[in-house]
């Protein structure tokens, strides 16, 4: 086998890494529109806020510094302490919850039965909100995450697999962190399927779900699930958050990494968690192998700007409904 | 059109030829059943009625009717010919229009603005002259408003022209629906429970308006309806749908007395 | 007492029909043509006129494109920013492939490209609804980008891969480049808006703008009523690009005279557009222009008091813009989802019957 075979099953081995990264953002997705049939654009900036606030926390930022700075004429910067990540997660995820609980209250509740694409730019409102509001709270700066996960190369791996190809392959190069992703993007998989087929709540989130009014008419209280839905979505973003954040630094493209989610949906059905896993590791997998087999030596590159939308949309054409979902009979 | 397609109604209009033809219609949703072997037809100038019990597959009749659904065996006839695979504007353009069951109106549109899309199929200047508007748009969409205005006065919603449809009350949604249908000028009007939902004073006005189009404008129309009474009263002949299959077909008095219609009615149990 | 509409009968339905059927507003409109076009030009200043009042009026072509897509027709769009790339791309391929050709014709040109190109990324629009083709219409907008970016042709292979637009002028006067007068982009751009203003609203008002209408209110419906559903979202989505087109064109020739596709024609500008439609009003052509004044005059304002007056850093005064706007989006959509054009109707409502309460 050549080197450049095994090249190419290291492409394919990381985009398989770089999907399960999407999956953690589409999931959030998936979660809200399940509940409240709200497309979140949002779901992005969340995560972007949420590592900031996590940052923020960690390195004992003030909140709102520069603005005091500029209305004061003071000069404060940290409160000069460094709180243990795991304290400071368990904070951004009290931040997500007090969000969730501030966007029920303002927002989702003045929008009920609003039609869905009215939904949806109320949520792009609220992703530019949000990414002012956390640039005004921490600092538009790029910021260093560290949580204690592993990074660099798997030099294990990377060892034990160099006896495959020739002189010039030195084995498969994946990143700890990738590999870390993986398996917590797993276990908060399971655990959310866990939660909601054996739990109350979890089967009041499904009723929702199915339908609003028949959920209102058995006693379930809306208001309270979204804040439920949300508050999860706020916690799978702080998980997508930690892990592209150690990757590539805390910083606003962060957001648009995110939209990538968008297609992933598209692909899997928006009403589907397996549908949103798979969906992001096509994606993954697609765009880099795109990359590497005829973006790089045909197209000059940096296709996966738009290979992932161009996927969904031609996908789209020829199945509407998504990878999962079901045939749409319409009505009258 | 000779002797025998055409009949006299008791109250001595002639109905004349068939306008519609079902033949052999057979619908199905996967492996659901929703129209099984069903043949009628519907002639000019007459007030034929659907009726069943609800899941009986009358507003998917209609829905094939106009075309919304593809029957996967048997042949709509429309006007003497055969109809073709079509897609709903197109037999729109042939002069079936329709209203339906919940009501399907524009609503970010006024009262007038939904009947002049009834227009529609009759406004053909082309997009230049839409945008230099003073000339031909011009005449085109005064020509046509008269005739919609006609309609408005005919309907008795004078007062509610510029009112957006989603601010008007059940009933007079009804009556807009009925006028953006007329307002096509349908050779075939299409009616899927005109009534439903309505009091007896409600009722009372649209089955006048039915019967006065009939006779005004001649239109042949085809009605779904629930209320049996109302039925009785203004339909020349009626199809009885019961679990997809067509279980009766005449005038009233000859429906009323079929004893499949009574047991499907009164609830015989099905073998 | 002064607006009313007492005593101002129609006694024809083509007077019915008229855009300003209060003479008040009537005369108002003549007046403030008359202004733009007669009083502007002589006190204008280069501040206003690249600050505020060019990116108006060329924003106001481009959120009236948008509105018809959106507002009208019911196809929320992502792509705004690709499509201005393509009217600009199209215009310096224009201009510098046929030096001789009228920049007049170049832009209307430019339009008419971005119209193919707009309807070809209109074709799904048919399988595909709601926000399904909001995200669909992402892919023209990031491939859009990244073409013009990775092929040389388009920026005839300059090595900073930026286009410039060269002098054309009208009647001997420089529109484009640097020679031209502030006075003329000003006239230039005031006339295409009148002309895309009036031709638009048109558009809208009759048998035209009511299919698309009535495919945004319930397009199965429209369907069934003989409204062909391809035809006329192609037909929304070609005029909305063609008017999109132009702005694109005219914001890289008259405006910013020189762009880099990225930086000029990014996803943020296909935000800006939608955010002017939502703000101004869906389904309002004086929204589009509200929203357009409304989006160019605040980041001008905030910056002028936070920065100028306050003296705050100028990334605090852009921050500021994200959380106001943002919130005002939201806002807008709970209270009043037809904008400011609602907003001004309603006013005109109460002025209506004022002095009197009912």
């Amino acid at each position: 086998m050549s080197a450049n075979f095994y090249f190419g099953v290291e492409v394919f081995l990381n985009g398989l890494m770089a999907g399960v990264m999407y999956s953690l953002v589409a999931l959030g997705f998936v979660l809200i529109f399940k509940a409240s049939g709200i497309f979140n654009y949002a779901q992005g900036v969340m995560a972007l806020f949420a590592a900031l606030t996590l940052v923020g926390f960690q390195n004992g930022q003030i909140p709102f510094a520069h603005l005091i700075n500029a209305i004061f004429g003071t000069d404060l910067h940290h409160f000069g302490w460094h709180m243990p990540a795991f304290l400071a997660i368990l904070c951004a995820l009290g931040v997500m919850i007090l969000f969730a609980f501030l966007v029920e209250r303002y927002i989702l509740k003045h929008l009920v039965n609003q039609e869905p694409i009215i939904l949806f730019m109320a949520t792009i409102g609220l992703a530019y909100f949000m990414e002012g509001f956390g640039d005004l709270m921490w600092g538009s700066d790029i910021k260093k995450l560290d949580v204690g996960i592993p990074q660099g190369g798997n030099i294990w791996l990377e060892e034990n697999t160099a006896f495959l190809g020739g002189e010039d392959f030195y084995g498969f190069y994946l990143d700890n962190l990738d590999i870390w992703a993986t398996v917590l993007a797993a276990i908060l998989v399971t655990s959310l399927v866990l939660f909601s087929q054996y739990t109350k709540t979890g089967r009041a989130l499904r009723a929702v779900a199915d339908d609003h009014q028949a959920a209102l008419s058995v006693g379930i209280s809306l208001r309270s699930i979204w804040v439920i839905v949300w508050s999860i979505a706020g916690f799978v973003a702080l998980v997508a958050g930690i892990m592209w954040g150690s990757k590539s630094g805390v910083q606003f493209s962060l957001s648009l990494i995110a939209l990538k989610a968008l297609p992933v949906l598209m692909l899997g059905g928006f009403t589907s968690i397996p549908g949103a896993i798979i969906g992001g590791l096509i994606i993954g997998v697609g765009e880099k192998m795109f990359e590497f087999l005829i973006g790089a030596p045909f197209l000059g590159g940096a296709t996966e700007n738009w290979f992932a939308y161009m996927l969904a949309l031609l996908f789209l054409v020829f199945r509407p409904q998504g990878l999962f979902g079901e045939k749409i009979i319409e009505r009258v | 059109m000779n002797a025998i397609d055409s009949y006299l109604t008791p109250d001595g209009r002639t109905i004349g030829a068939p306008v519609m033809e079902m033949k052999n219609i057979t619908l199905r949703f996967g492996g659901v059943v929703a129209i099984k072997d069903i043949s009628f037809d519907i002639r000019e100038g007459e007030i034929r009625a659907i009726i069943g019990p609800n899941g009986a597959g009358k507003s998917s009749m209609l829905n094939v009717m106009n075309g919304f659904y593809h029957p996967q065996e048997g042949e709509v006839h429309f006007r003497g010919e055969k109809r073709g695979p079509m897609r709903p504007h197109q037999i729109a353009h042939q002069g079936i229009a329709r209203t339906f069951q919940n009501i399907a109106l524009f609503k970010g549109m006024s009262t007038l603005d939904n009947i002049m899309t009834g227009r529609l199929t009759h406004m053909k200047t082309g997009m230049l002259s839409q945008i230099k508007w003073w000339g031909a748009a011009q005449r085109e969409e005064t020509a046509n408003r008269e005739l919609v205005e006609k309609i408005i006065d005919f309907l008795e919603i004078q007062t509610i022209r510029k009112t957006p449809v989603g601010r008007l009350p059940y009933g007079l949604q009804k009556r807009v629906e009925l006028g953006r249908a007329l307002a096509a000028e349908p050779k075939l009007l299409l009616l899927d429970e005109p009534m439903a939902g309505m009091n007896v004073e409600e009722k009372e006005d649209m089955s006048r308006f039915i019967l006065d189009v009939n006779d005004e404008f001649g239109t042949t129309i085809a009605l779904i309806e629930h209320d049996m009474g109302v039925v009785m009263d203004i339909a020349d002949r009626v199809v009885v749908m019961d679990y997809g299959k067509k279980i009766g077909d005449g005038t009233p008095e000859e429906v009323r007395t079929n004893q499949d219609v009574i047991d499907a009615y009164l609830g015989v149990a099905h073998d | 007492m002064i607006y009313r509409e007492a005593g101002d009968f129609k006694t024809s339905y083509a007077k019915d029909q008229q855009t300003f059927p209060i003479a008040f507003d009537r005369w108002g409109y003549f007046i403030t043509l008359a202004f733009a076009f007669l009083v502007v030009p002589f006190i204008i200043n280069d501040y206003w006129i690249n600050a505020v009042v060019l990116p108006f009026l060329i924003y106001a072509i481009a959120a009236i494109g948008l509105n018809i897509l959106t507002g009208y027709c019911g196809q929320v769009s992502l792509g705004s920013g690709g499509f201005m790339a393509v009217g600009a791309y199209a215009a310096y391929k224009l201009m510098t492939g046929f030096p001789d050709l009228n920049i007049v014709f170049v832009i209307f040109l430019s339009g008419g490209v971005t119209a193919l190109v707009g309807m070809l990324f209109g074709l799904p629009s048919l399988r595909i609804k709601g926000f399904y083709l909001a995200v669909a219409t992402l892919a023209a907008q990031f491939f859009l980008v990244w073409l013009f970016n990775k092929v040389p042709w388009f920026y005839n292979y300059s090595a900073s891969g930026q286009i410039s637009a060269p002098e054309r002028s009208i009647f001997g006067y420089a529109v484009t480049g640097a020679n031209a007068l502030p006075a003329v982009s000003y006239l230039f751009c005031l006339c295409f808006v009148v002309i895309l203003a009036w031709a638009a609203r048109n558009l809208t008002r009759g048998a035209n703008g009511r299919k698309w209408m009535a495919i945004r209110d319930m397009d199965i419906a429209a369907e069934i009523i003989g409204v062909n559903p391809l035809k006329t979202k192609l037909t929304a989505f070609g005029v909305s690009s063609f008017y999109i087109g132009i702005a694109g064109a005219m914001l890289f020739a008259v405006y910013l005279g020189a762009a880099e596709v990225g930086e000029a024609f990014g996803i943020s500008k296909s935000f800006l557009i939608l955010f002017m439609v939502i703000i101004g009003g869906l389904g309002s052509i004086f929204g589009s222009f509200a929203g357009a004044a409304f989006m160019v005059l605040m980041p001008v304002l905030l910056k002028n008091v936070m920065v100028g007056q306050l003296g705050w850093p100028t990334d605090m005064a852009a921050h500021f813009e994200f959380v106001i706007v943002g919130g005002l989006i939201v806002l807008f959509l709970i209270v009043e989802p037809h904008g400011l054009a609602q907003l001004w109707r309603l006013a005109k409502e109460k002025l209506r019957l004022w002095p009197f309460p009912h």
